[in-house]
């Protein structure tokens, strides 16, 4: 509170216990309007995160004797987890998968785009950016059923192929992570685009300016002023991208179903095929929790390398 | 400082929880809530229906069955619910349905293999007391109805069909080859023979079609998987030991076969069979078009060739055949089959159970049973309806019978889902080249024992 000389020390005491007490109230009124949404939070997001944490250690089971009578298990479903192959396959595809599609794929792609888009005729950039966003707005269920009618045997790829006299390629059965990371690239790139076009947008054009008057060249001004300018932006961007491709599950499920064989089950289709296939729930439980552990890891290593605060 | 990146960790941790959480949501499917409470005329039955499955129950249940008692219970209200799903999913979906109270149907339609897994988690109603009083219960064949007791010894389901399976081949296809026309063959090695000289005279037929992929589920467990080794020394469960065999010739040549199928090129496009609807494209499509030497497959094939089937084929029968898988070198009884079959449970949470007992006493008269299956094209669980004229007249269903002999039924163990899944993952990393037939074993060994548990496992 700063003091003001103007007023005389015994208004400004009372001033400030009054104030004081306005605050508390204010707190109180703001704690009681947000009660609910913490009831809400805390019933729907909390209490399932809560029993996840409980149920990863059961032998939870969709049907068959361990539906009946669930038994704390310890960390047993952990360390089948680390002695499973397939664990370790889907860990190293969802890596890949993640690596090219969300941040090589979607957020250079992105920015990319973002880049070229700037500071364009304003007609061109919104019919670009409508195009794109298409993408973006379709459901990921429709875009897996687009990609599948564009790459399947008697698809439009191989129909356009033939037409130029090469052979058709079963394109989800040969180059299935590619499909799938391609598939998601298209779907995901717009959300990049927009959040590097606000950003852009806010760079000072003078500053810009002023570093080409003192003789940077294009890839300078990118490099050391653009890229430091908008790195908030880039390092949440990274994570939203990271989490949301970690997350992806109908894309790859529909498209591919996981296979054929391992080629393409990252952790989600793990998790799904061992709670609902395999009926283990307790198990695809414990997973999801290794999912959530590795965002939340990701998130800290990106925080952490780019020096930003939240 | 510290508190700082508390903040943060907690921050990320809140956000990264909320994107995967939503994720998962909108993953999830819950099943619509079918509650019938207080209502005491009203009856929901559950059923798989979609993509032309199941199309003759369907039928029966709105043309034969509702109406008909309709006029001996006029109160009586019958709700269907069907649910669309790939075989896979219908059962994960029931296992849903039947746990809360609050989508429980009256009577659910259950693969026998998952009579056990249900009734064991305590899903299914058991209905031997209602059997008791119930004379028709004696007409039933005994080995069916060992398919819907659990390992409690009791009884949680009545079959309404039964089945067997074999080898479908093309006689055109086979006469082109210049193969035998009937054909018997009496080993492993007869099938293969007849696929490679397939191959060799019409290159583009596909020799063998076997389900082979996790998408088509049981169906590879059952018809290709088990088939195969059920025709060897060593079965999937020793029922004296209680025990799974995890390691075994049998299980190895299971597996080399399959890969000699893929690995000669004598099986289809991986894109055309590991594929949900890949069974259905062949015998609806390919099938009739002569595109396929021979079928591993069973007799319910036989409907989609009906007038009203999903694929109307007049000359079906006199272009195909249906023979009796060998047992792998001919060994006695020199052919194998698989059964399973369909039965009708009430779920615990049902809240009508005495009028959907009558309900099922009722679909599953001898009259009511026969029409079914003539729809239907599968076997009857009944005695009395298999001796029937128009039963028996039904196209290649004395063939069918005929495997019935020496047929075998899945291990009713309630730990068979779990490995049915193990085996159709393996399968398909087989047919993938993924595994050796070597490396499938031991990966079929690792999973199952841990699905089952170190103690329940044998090596042979």
């Amino acid at each position: 509170m700063d003091a003001n000389p103007v007023i005389s020390p015994s208004t400004a005491v009372d001033g400030g216990s009054a104030s004081r007490k306005k605050q508390n109230r204010k707190l109180l009124a703001s704690a009681l309007f947000l009660l609910p949404a913490w009831l809400l939070l805390l019933v729907f997001f909390i209490g399932p995160i809560l029993l996840t944490f409980y149920f990863a250690f059961t032998n939870l089971s969709l049907t068959g004797s361990e539906a009946q009578a669930t038994q704390f298990v310890g960390f047993s479903n952990f360390m089948n987890m680390f002695q499973d192959p397939n664990f370790r396959i889907s860990v190293m595809k969802t890596v890949v998968y993640l690596l090219f599609s969300a941040i090589i794929g979607q957020q250079v792609l992105g920015f990319i785009l973002a880049l070229l888009m700037k500071e364009k005729n304003p007609a061109f950039r919104r019919v670009i950016g409508i195009i794109i966003i298409a993408g973006w707005v379709t459901p990921e269920i429709v875009v897996a059923f687009c990609w599948v009618a564009f790459l399947n045997d008697s698809g439009t790829l191989n129909a356009l192929l033939q037409q130029v006299g090469l052979k058709p390629v079963a394109w989800l059965f040969t180059f299935p992570m590619a499909s799938v990371i391609i598939a998601n690239i298209w779907h995901g790139t717009a959300f990049s685009m927009l959040v590097f076009q606000a950003a852009l947008d806010d760079v000072p054009k003078s500053i810009e300016e002023a570093a080409v008057v003192d003789g940077a060249s294009r890839f300078q001004v990118l490099y050391k002023i653009v890229l430091p300018m908008i790195k908030g932006s880039v390092v949440t961007n990274m994570i939203l991208v990271t989490l949301q491709t970690l997350g992806v599950f109908t894309l790859i499920y529909a498209m591919t179903g996981g296979g054929p064989g391992t080629s393409t089950q990252t952790l989600p289709i793990f998790m799904y095929n061992q709670a609902f296939v395999n009926y283990q729930l307790g198990y695809g439980t414990a997973i999801s929790l290794i999912l959530l552990l590795i965002g939340v890891l990701v998130s800290v290593l990106y925080l952490k390398s780019m020096k930003v605060k939240v | 400082m510290k508190v700082k990146s508390y903040k943060k960790l907690a921050a990320v941790t809140v956000i990264a929880g909320s994107v995967l959480f939503s994720s998962a949501c909108s993953d999830s499917d819950s099943a619509s809530g079918k509650k019938t409470a207080g209502d005491k005329n009203t009856i929901s039955i559950t059923f798989r229906d979609g993509g032309g499955t199941n199309k003759g129950l369907t039928q029966w249940l709105n043309n034969d069955i509702i109406p008909a008692f309709k006029k001996e219970h006029p109160k009586a209200n019958i709700k269907l619910s069907p649910i669309s799903a790939s075989e896979g999913d219908y059962f994960a979906k029931v296992a849903l349905m039947l746990k809360s109270d609050q989508s429980a149907p009256d009577i659910v339609t259950e693969d026998t293999f998952m009579v056990n897994s249900d009734a064991s988690a305590g899903y299914l109603e058991p209905l031997d007391n209602r059997i008791k009083s119930w004379n028709e219960w004696d007409h039933y064949i005994d080995n069916v109805k060992n398919g819907v007791k659990a390992q409690d010894g009791k009884t949680y389901g009545v079959p309404f069909n039964t089945d067997s399976r074999g080898l479908w081949y093309n006689k055109d296809v086979f006469k082109k080859a210049g193969l035998p026309v009937p054909w018997e063959p009496k080993s492993w090695d007869d099938i293969l023979t007849a696929a490679r000289t397939i191959k060799k005279k019409s290159p583009d037929v596909i020799p063998m079609w076997m389900n082979s992929g996790k998408a088509t589920g049981e169906a590879t467990s059952m018809q290709t998987f088990e088939m195969l080794l059920y025709g060897t020394e060593d079965p999937l469960y020793d029922e004296d030991k209680q025990k799974w065999i995890v390691d075994s010739p049998g299980l190895l040549d299971t597996y080399t076969f399959i890969d000699t199928i893929y690995k000669e090129k004598l099986g289809p496009n991986l894109s055309q069979v590991l594929n949900g609807q890949g069974g259905t494209i062949a015998y609806t499509q390919l099938m009739p078009k002569g595109k396929i030497g021979i079928g591993l497959d069973g007799i319910w094939q036989a409907g989609n060739y009906r007038k009203d089937g999903p694929a109307p084929w007049p000359e079906a029968f006199d272009t195909l055949g249906y023979t009796a898988m060998p047992t792998q070198k001919g060994q006695a009884p020199g052919t194998t089959s698989m059964s399973g079959g369909w039965a009708f449970s009430i779920p615990k949470k049902s809240d009508n159970k005495d009028l959907s007992w009558e309900f099922i006493k009722f679909v599953s008269t001898k009259e009511n049973n026969l029409k079914l299956l003539l729809k239907e094209n599968n076997l009857s669980p009944r005695e009395d309806v298999s001796k029937e004229k128009e039963y028996l007249d039904l196209p290649m269903f004395k063939e069918a019978s005929e495997f019935l002999k020496n047929t075998h039924f899945r291990p009713s163990v309630d730990k068979y889902p779990s490995v049915s899944t193990v085996i159709q993952s393996t399968v398909e990393d087989v047919v993938t080249n993924k595994l050796s037939p070597k490396q499938a074993v031991e990966n079929y060994k690792k999973n199952v024992t841990r699905v089952v548990g170190k103690d329940k496992v044998i090596e042979r």
